[in-house]
């Protein structure tokens, strides 16, 4: 099934990427050939078949619940710095909510 | 010799002995790098001053040390290695290849790098590598793609094109890896190197910059495959900070010598169709001749899913990166439009598509859709997109599930297939090291490079790229490379056979 290039406007928005009228257009083709690519898929009979959903059996790891000298020690200022904006010792957002 | 030249089993003896210093390992790298560097861009950094200094300290350490002190150090005590710019060293830059991460500084080691610093092994530099691991050629970097030693005109392989670079044109001594679909084993191939992807679980994943993380394995990089295992025994290991580690393998201790007599190896008939270059069939070909001179049985094995592979792979992994992806947001770390403050980032960011008009961020949308715009490559963009798109409600079960399924009965076949085999081979790749430009335009040309080498991570196996001979194309010598793939967990195995085999070729 093709891509239309207003699937890609809505693909675009749900994943948050601004495009370009160009990249509009490539996208369209590329997601379409890639698409119609992986569609060799339904020749499979994956009837009865248990999707497999990660790399190892699934098996529950538990470790303690408490903070690690390394992971504290100077890190909250350092992970601030990181940060693009900042304001008085916290990370600094455009509004949320805005009015309308 | 120069010392570069060195493996890492003949660099950590000729320290024992005393034959050089440290110093001097080191500094033979560093020539290396400033002669070649230049032109084949191997590294993105080179961390000269540091690196120097704990040489220096290396030295220091072992200049009172006895024989018996100095037999005992640890197997990479000194030993110059390159590391894959998605993995983190704290207090450095890792940019995973990418606009988005240009001016980010780990905040703390990978479990990986923490067992290499135990070692004392010393760290040359980040390497070269495309975009988030997306690609297969390093032409996907947003720094530029690296060459290939053995033909400057042709490409490394990717994405870990920049270490195989740097191994092969011994600007190091081994390197770190990594691969979610083949991104060890096919620069490993195009470079004419050891390359190895240890079954899911074996090396933690902490401190790796995340592609799709069910299938992301650290891995080795290195001259030959026994410096693949030196490099792989130090990494490997459960870790609490990654809960898809698995736990020591008990049943394997003691298998160091696997002879190659009377073992069956499994060559699947689906690797040797259409789309293989006769050429890197004959070579192939060749090396199998070789084994079974040796005493190994070929047996001509089927592996009935092999063809949805690639296809089950380019929907499992961009739904992966979709989710891994999303963190890039603009607000926490990495590039952000909102970042007046920094001068630097915003004159190195001039990206051609992006107009100073488009730069503005009025509200929190933008800031999303207009970082992501700027600080993400078209191959990334183009998985985001895919992926958000397989995950999306209405296409969830038709394309991201039914991958799923397809990824169970790809595992089958191999679980089958080594019922009656050891151990299962063939190409690594199925073409030569291809020109730049050459697979840009159509990213299904560039995913085709994968065909042989995505089954292995969809099945979380061990497999490992030993050099099998080359091909001569227009003058230049170009590496083929073998792929063995074991059975789940049998790493140790399988890099045995591996090194029997070496030793034929």
């Amino acid at each position: 099934m093709p891509i239309t290039s207003r699937d890609v406007i809505h693909i675009a928005h749900l994943a948050r990427i601004e495009l370009t009228p160009e990249e509009e257009k490539k996208f369209t083709d590329d997601l379409s050939a890639i698409l119609g690519f992986v569609e060799e898929l339904n020749q499979v009979d994956t009837e009865h078949i248990e999707p497999m959903t990660g790399g190892t059996a699934l098996e529950n790891i538990m470790r303690k619940d408490q903070e690690r000298e390394e992971d504290t020690n100077g890190k909250p200022q350092k992970l601030l710095e990181e940060a693009p904006e900042t304001e008085r010792g916290y990370v600094k957002v455009k509004a949320v909510f805005e009015y309308t | 010799m120069n010392l570069n030249h060195l493996t890492i089993k003949q660099a950590s003896e000729g320290i024992r002995k005393k034959d050089f210093s440290v110093t001097e390992l080191v500094s033979d790298c560093f020539c290396a790098i400033k002669e070649k560097d230049s032109e084949i861009h191997a590294y993105l950094e080179i961390f000269e001053e540091s690196a120097r200094a704990d040489a220096k300290k290396r030295d220091e350490e072992i200049s009172h040390h006895n024989d018996a002190e100095l037999s005992s150090l640890p197997a990479l005590f000194g030993i110059p290695l390159a590391i894959k710019d998605n993995i983190l060293i704290e207090g450095s830059r890792a940019t995973a290849g990418s606009k988005m991460l240009a001016h980010y500084h780990a905040l703390y080691d990978a479990t990986v790098i923490k067992k290499l610093k135990k070692q004392r092994a010393i760290f040359l530099g980040k390497t070269n590598m495309d975009e988030f691991a997306m690609g297969s050629s390093t032409e996907n970097s947003a720094f530029g793609f690296s060459r290939n030693p053995h033909d400057l005109s042709r490409v490394p392989g990717g994405s870990s094109g920049g270490s195989a670079a740097a191994v092969a044109a011994d600007m190091c001594i081994a390197a770190l890896g990594s691969d979610t679909g083949g991104s060890i084993r096919q620069p490993a191939s195009f470079c004419g190197i050891a390359g190895f992807k240890p079954t899911y679980g074996q090396v933690s994943r902490h401190g790796l910059i995340a592609m799709a993380s069910s299938l992301d394995q650290i891995g080795p990089m290195a001259k030959t495959v026994e410096d693949a295992h030196i490099l792989f025994e130090a990494i490997r290991g459960q870790d609490e900070c990654d809960s898809t580690t698995i736990k020591e393998l008990n049943y394997e201790l003691g298998i160091k010598n696997q002879e190659l007599r009377n073992l069956k190896i499994g060559v699947p008939k689906e690797y040797f169709s259409e789309g293989l270059d006769v050429d890197v069939k004959a070579v192939i070909t060749e090396a199998l001749e070789k084994a079974k001179r040796a005493g190994a049985r070929i047996e001509e094995i089927t592996l009935p899913h092999s063809r949805f592979a690639l296809p089950a792979y380019y929907i499992i992994v961009p739904s992966e990166v979709s989710a891994n992806m999303a963190r890039f947001d603009g607000i926490r770390y990495g590039y952000s439009v909102s970042a007046a403050n920094r001068h630097e980032q915003r004159t190195t960011l001039t990206d051609t598509n992006s107009k100073d008009t488009r730069r503005d961020a009025e509200n929190l949308y933008d800031v999303y859709t207009k970082t992501r715009a700027q600080g993400f490559g078209t191959e990334v963009k183009r998985r985001i997109m895919l992926g958000t798109y397989a995950l999306s409600a209405g296409y969830y079960d038709a394309y991201y599930v039914k991958a799923q399924k397809v990824r169970r009965l790809i595992t089958q076949d191999f679980d089958n297939a080594f019922k009656n085999v050891d151990i299962i081979a063939g190409p690594t790749m199925p073409m030569l090291p291809f020109r730049f430009g050459e697979r840009t335009e159509n990213p299904l040309q560039m995913y085709l490079a994968d065909v042989y080498t995505v089954a292995v991570n969809l099945a979380g196996l061990p497999a490992v790229s030993v050099p099998a001979g080359a091909v001569t194309r227009l003058g230049s010598k170009l590496p083929v490379g073998l792929q063995f793939i074991g059975s789940h967990g049998k790493d140790q195995k399988l890099l045995s056979i591996a090194r029997q085999f070496e030793q034929l070729t």
